[in-house]
């Protein structure tokens, strides 16, 4: 790597550290300052709350209802990562190691609900859901949720399955392998670490996934962070406290799965993939 | 194709021709995929695409007359623009400058981690957070009266900037994170090739850096400004979704669920995806120009 030792450069760097460091404090303290008033007796116009409890832990369980919010939202979230999982990596086998007529197409039908903000095309998806009854049951939102997860998966294990080489496969056929015994003892192995690091981010994305959940929901069928975003929309109703608790159950939430999933991809993975000339 | 021709004794079966077009069984598993997607993507795009013209009254282009007729629902497009495009030139020309630098690291984890959280935690709870952060007892206010910067509070939130910054605080992340894929899958030998013949940083970045990443760039803009532009729940939380902050998916919202007019509701919805779509366009078909140049010799 090439490092540049003059003023101008090393005054460049320094303005873009400080630009970084802005970010991050303010990122943080965004944060902290959820994580504080949660645990805040009572906090108006000081720099720290005047005392310190747990209570509206207690308060924002009953409250909101979160124990049959939580068991919802796993259900859910488990039910996309299985369904998204098995539809996601079979046909990017098929993309990965097929060329046909219409590939293309194809390719570009699965691009779609993942250029497409979820808010754009949710809003016709939810009148289809309202029509055949599908929406407000737990099935319209897990429906609903794998519009952008079975491409998501397909867009991130094309590049997984491509490097792996054709010839191990060719291997498996000579000795007699079919395409099921194939894929349980070659493909499977070879790819686990790409499936599994593929339906982690899955599982991380529908756990924060707010605008489909949000539209296709029924009272009982709401995930966590819809029952946040109504939380928030009518505050003043309850202490704000309450609602801070209930976010930092929501952050602690999502960032176990990140954590764990951060052991398996590099961050840049949740947004795209890293180290590869991405295909145009 | 045809059966009888596959009956032939002579020629190749149908399996073999198809096969050598690329259909066998391999090629079948992509279908569960492709139905699902037409059942649950296409279908309802064009559902509401037709629904659309089914106006409650009026004939069939009454819904989108009535849009562009009422200041009320045509300003969102701008109000929408207005928040979308500023913020994603903002995050771009931030990001890139960062992914320059963050390249050179040796241990990216950490910062990228710290970076990843804003998108994992999703727009409510940043929304939930600004709220408290920017409020005028929040800390940031706090920060800045203490420093004697302002005098009094800055008004942050239920307005125009509440929105912004939230559209900052999860957008610059997710366009660090791309920018960051493109620039470190350029190989840095051609970088070390300019500055053995003696070029400076700026001209290493102007002549072998930004041709590269011209069409990277292109795709990244489009990712984040789509972002920006489906603003929903940060609009309602943070801005003031009467007035200046309504943007056009609370328009489609409200005539969906408060109005329960759903063609009028695909109407504005179809509307979005355009506007969408064609900003996207252009910027791809721009990309277009760009890439014809010498960036495509240097990858072979």
């Amino acid at each position: 790597m090439i490092r540049d030792t003059t003023l101008g450069a090393k005054l460049w760097a320094a303005a873009v550290w400080a630009l970084v460091a802005f970010f991050v404090i303010n990122l943080l303290a965004m944060i902290g300052t959820v994580v504080t008033s949660s645990f805040a007796t009572r906090w108006l116009g000081t720099w720290l709350p005047i005392g310190w409890t747990t209570r509206w832990y207690a308060s924002a369980w009953s409250e909101f209802q979160l124990g049959d919010v939580l068991i919802v939202t796993f259900q859910v979230v488990g039910m996309v990562v299985l369904i998204s999982g098995a539809l996601g990596v079979t046909a990017a086998y098929a993309l990965a190691r097929r060329d046909f007529p219409g590939k293309r197409l194809l390719v570009l039908l699965f691009l779609l609900p993942l250029l497409i903000p979820p808010i754009t095309f949710g809003i016709p998806l939810a009148t289809v859901l309202y029509r055949t009854g599908l929406a407000g049951t737990f099935w319209g939102v897990v429906a609903a949720n794998l519009v952008p997860t079975v491409p998501f998966v397909i867009l991130v294990m094309i590049p997984f399955i491509e490097q792996i080489d054709p010839k191990l496969e060719a291997a498996a056929r000579v000795f007699g392998a079919n395409t099921f015994k194939l894929f349980i003892h070659v493909l499977l192995p070879l790819l686990l670490p790409g499936i599994l690091a593929a339906l982690l981010l899955v599982l991380v994305r529908t756990i924060a996934m707010f605008e489909l959940t949000f539209l296709v929901a029924g009272p009982t069928s709401q995930t966590l962070v819809v029952a946040l975003y109504y939380a928030v929309f009518a505050a003043g109703v309850r202490a704000v406290q309450s609602i801070d608790a209930m976010a930092v159950i929501y952050m602690v939430t999502t960032l176990v799965w990140l954590i764990i999933a951060l052991r398996f991809v590099n961050p840049t993975q949740i947004v795209t993939r890293a180290k590869q000339q991405p295909a145009h | 194709m045809h059966a009888p021709a596959a009956m032939s004794a002579s020629g190749p079966s149908l399996r073999q021709r198809l096969a050598a077009r690329g259909f066998d069984a391999v090629t079948l598993l992509v279908l569960p995929a492709a139905i699902f997607s037409l059942l649950l993507f296409v279908y309802p795009f064009a559902f509401g695409l037709i629904l659309s013209f089914e106006p409650k009254s009026g004939d069939w282009l009454a819904n989108y007359q009535r849009f562009f007729s009422d200041s009320y629902l045509y300003d969102t497009i701008y109000k929408t623009l207005a928040l979308a495009i500023p913020v994603t030139l903002l995050n771009l020309v931030f990001a890139v400058p960062v992914a320059f630098r963050v390249r050179l690291m040796r241990r990216q984890r950490l910062l990228t981690t710290i970076l990843v959280l804003p998108i994992t935690l999703g727009t409510v709870l940043v929304a939930e957070g600004l709220l408290n952060y920017l409020g005028p007892q929040g800390w940031f206010n706090r920060t800045l009266l203490t420093f004697g910067l302002i005098s009094q509070p800055l008004r942050l939130v239920h307005n125009y900037w509440g929105v912004f910054v939230s559209l900052v605080i999860t957008g610059f992340p997710f366009t660090f994170l791309l920018t960051l894929s493109y620039v470190t899958g350029i190989d840095p030998a051609l970088e070390q090739a300019g500055a053995t013949l003696g070029a400076s940083a700026w001209q290493r970045f102007r002549h072998i850096y930004l041709p590269l990443l011209m069409p990277g760039f292109a795709i990244t803009f489009c990712l984040s400004f789509v972002q920006a532009f489906s603003v929903f729940p940060s609009a309602v939380l943070l801005g003031e979704p009467a007035g200046l902050t309504r943007v056009i998916s609370i328009a489609a919202y409200q005539a969906a669920f408060e109005e329960y007019d759903y063609s009028m509701a695909s109407a504005v919805a179809m509307i979005m995806g355009f506007v969408q779509l064609a900003i996207v366009v252009a910027v791809l078909a721009s990309r277009g120009l760009f890439y014809r140049g010498p960036a495509s010799g240097a990858k072979g």
